[in-house]
């Protein structure tokens, strides 16, 4: 393997490597004739990234080992070549990566300005592939937003925030902290912010649904998308399938593969033991809705409510899964706020109505009323033989 | 002014008087050699000479010269006394590090000799302190015994393309490694981490290379921890000038100009690790 990139795309690489960096431990490597593929995954198999650099993207692209060359180093040892990312525009000129197969040593050369040369030889292993299986072209749901928009969302949400819930209707899309179960509810901040449709590049919406993923992994690739200003797509069904965004331009492809939350009981995370499924939905319909809406002036319309939206405030939120709970109004609707903090005594009409719901308020059949439990595997690691 | 009134009956008893007008002429120079407690302060007609060791290996001097001083009156040959070097720092930024502009600290260091304490009188927008700080029998700085005349290997580089590889120094390194010689790769720093070794070249053409006087291929190790010690200089400095030995030793030079545009000098001095060996 032996290419060399030039001026801003050094920078382009270096940022890539950098949002891999925020995903898994590992960076797996792999030339190939379509380009190069940079690979990684979280402990957990949870969350799997992925750039495929083209060869045009490069000034030099050789591959004289041909297929079956793969390898991987640990990611902080790749990340020290590209240090002080911010000053790698001004004073690198090129970078040339070349394998020197007998030392099993990946040369990074950095060409920089005043005629300094810095070499990096790392040290890999060979590696098994690492491939997750996934048809982004088959997806339900389908946004693709500026950079911009996405990272200005996000900075409403605390560092310190793991998941997030995106939940879509026809026109709308709501950005909302997923809150655990078991955090105690009075301590609980909601933040929830709703985009129109406009907003967005592209807004295909198929079926309303809600998925709920890990926000760092979502940060890790807008620090690419922010830097190279491509638009990031988000491809997702329903809870439990896994969500995928992707960057793309003429000569790279970057995918990031994250695991969503599974809505039921059937195949949870570690944190939540098994619990009970929900019972027959079939005693709700529209209009026990509504007038649970006319009864909360403060609550705002949800996406599964045809009312005019209003501003939200601030509440409790359904958790998305559909065990029986005192502020859970029903599924994870954002419409169904009943804040706590504006319970009054005068108001146990209120707290009854929430302890009747439970399971989904949709009648069965609609997209997202009665799902079954999907598996939350998104990754298949394919062990080839070593050749 | 309240600082000269309070030493002019002391005046005569103090073997040793610098003023300076801000004292951060010194107190930064002093900050880049704090890597140890202890500061042995040499002075003589020529300004003050301030020297901290670390492990028998590594000596570090900065160099004050009397011009720099609004006042510097000493009244013998040479006054040497040993202090804290991180209290005295402490007490000559006792009001604060605020650089609001047209503000700053007046100085005056005075010592009456053996066995009397060192005074510092610090004034700053009309408040005075006075610190009284123990000194120390000093201790002989080590002498490298490196003299110019034994100097196999010189280059003067601007210090902006070294504080860039010395900040990515891969440090999981035990050593770096200073390859000097006429030939390719001229003047390179190498690190050897866990995840494999660094190479940072510089070619004896580039416009940061200033001096390029190599005669003999020198590869020398000396250990990163104490090498480490010299980035605060080389952060503060503008040039440097790296020198070697017959033996391996190495010098290091850093100019450093002060917020007056006065010149001090840093000076390193660093026992190899071990011999790699001379091509």
């Amino acid at each position: 393997m032996d290419c060399v990139v030039t001026g801003g795309n050094v920078k382009v690489l270096a940022k890539a490597i950098h949002s891999l960096s925020r995903i898994g431990d590992e960076l797996y490597l792999e030339p190939q004739e379509d380009g190069l593929t940079l690979r990684t995954v979280n402990s957990s198999r949870s969350a799997y990234a992925c750039f495929l650099f083209a060869p045009l993207f490069f000034s030099r692209y050789v591959n004289p080992e041909g297929h079956g060359f793969r390898c991987k180093m640990a990611i902080k040892s790749v990340q020290a070549v590209f240090r002080s990312l911010a000053t790698l525009e001004k004073t690198v000129e090129k970078c040339h990566i070349e394998l020197d197969a007998d030392r099993n040593r990946l040369t990074f050369t950095l060409h920089c300005k005043h005629g300094l040369l810095k070499t990096h030889n790392l040290s890999f292993q060979d590696s098994e592939s690492l491939q997750a299986l996934f048809d982004k072209d088959s997806s339900t749901n389908v946004l693709k937003a500026q950079p911009r928009v996405l990272a200005d969302t996000v900075l409403n949400f605390p560092p310190s925030l793991d998941e997030v819930t995106v939940t879509v209707s026809d026109e709308r899309v709501w950005f909302r902290n997923h809150v655990d179960q078991e955090a105690e509810p009075s301590k609980a901040m909601l933040t929830e912010l709703c985009l129109s449709s406009d907003e967005f590049d592209h807004f295909e919406v198929r079926a309303r649904s809600s998925v709920t993923f890990c926000l760092k992994e979502l940060r890790g690739l807008l620090v690419f998308a922010e830097s190279t200003g491509l638009p990031v797509s988000m491809y997702f069904d329903k809870p439990g399938s896994p969500v995928v965004l992707s960057v793309t331009d003429s000569v790279l492809d970057g995918n990031f593969v994250l695991a969503t939350l599974s809505d039921e009981s059937g195949v949870q995370t570690s944190d939540r033991a098994g619990t009970p499924a929900p019972p027959a939905d079939d005693f709700m319909n529209d209009e026990l809705e509504s007038y649970l809406i006319a009864m909360d002036t403060s609550m705002a319309a949800g996406p599964s409510v045809p009312a005019p939206p209003a501003p939200l405030a601030p509440g409790r939120v359904g958790s998305p899964t559909a065990t029986p709970d005192p502020w859970s109004p029903a599924h994870s609707e954002p419409g169904e706020d009943l804040t706590e903090e504006e319970e009054e005594p005068g108001r146990p009409p209120n707290k009854k109505f929430r302890s009747l719901f439970f399971g989904s308020v949709y009648p069965p059949g609609s997209p997202l009323g009665g799902h079954t439990p999907s598996s939350q595997k998104v990754l298949a690691s394919d062990s080839e033989e070593d050749g | 002014m309240p600082l000269s009134t309070q030493s002019q009956t002391d005046d005569a008893q103090y073997i040793l008087v610098a003023s300076l007008d801000n004292a951060r002429n010194i107190s930064n120079i002093l900050k880049a050699i704090t890597f140890k407690d202890h500061a042995i302060f040499s002075a003589t007609p020529n300004g003050l000479k301030v020297t901290v060791e670390d492990s028998k290996c590594l000596q570090a001097n900065a160099f004050i010269q009397a011009d720099i001083f609004q006042e510097f009156t000493i009244k013998e040959d040479s006054v040497g006394f040993q202090v804290n070097l991180t209290v005295l720092l402490d007490c000559l930024t006792i009001f604060g590090g605020s650089t609001v502009p047209g503000v700053s600290t007046a100085l005056r260091m005075c010592y009456m000799g053996y066995g009397y304490p060192l005074t510092l009188f610090l004034e700053e927008g009309g408040v005075v302190t006075v610190c009284k700080i123990n000194t120390q029998e000093p201790e002989e700085p080590i002498d490298f015994d490196f003299c110019s005349s034994n100097v196999t290997n010189k280059v003067i580089l601007q210090s902006e393309s070294l504080k860039e590889a010395f900040s990515e120094l891969d440090m999981t390194s035990e050593v770096l490694q200073i390859t000097m010689s006429p030939n390719q790769p001229y003047f390179r720093l190498s690190t050897f981490g866990n995840s494999g070794n660094a190479h940072y070249d510089y070619p004896k053409d580039s416009d940061m290379m200033e001096l390029f006087q190599c005669t003999k291929t020198q590869i020398n190790r000396y250990k990163m921890s104490l090498l480490k010690s010299s980035t605060k200089a080389l952060a503060l400095s503008c040039k440097v000038s790296v020198r070697t030995d017959s033996r391996g030793f190495l010098s290091l030079q850093y100019l450093v100009r002060n917020n007056d545009g006065q010149i001090c000098f840093v000076e390193y001095y660093c026992c190899p690790d071990e011999e790699v060996g001379d091509d």
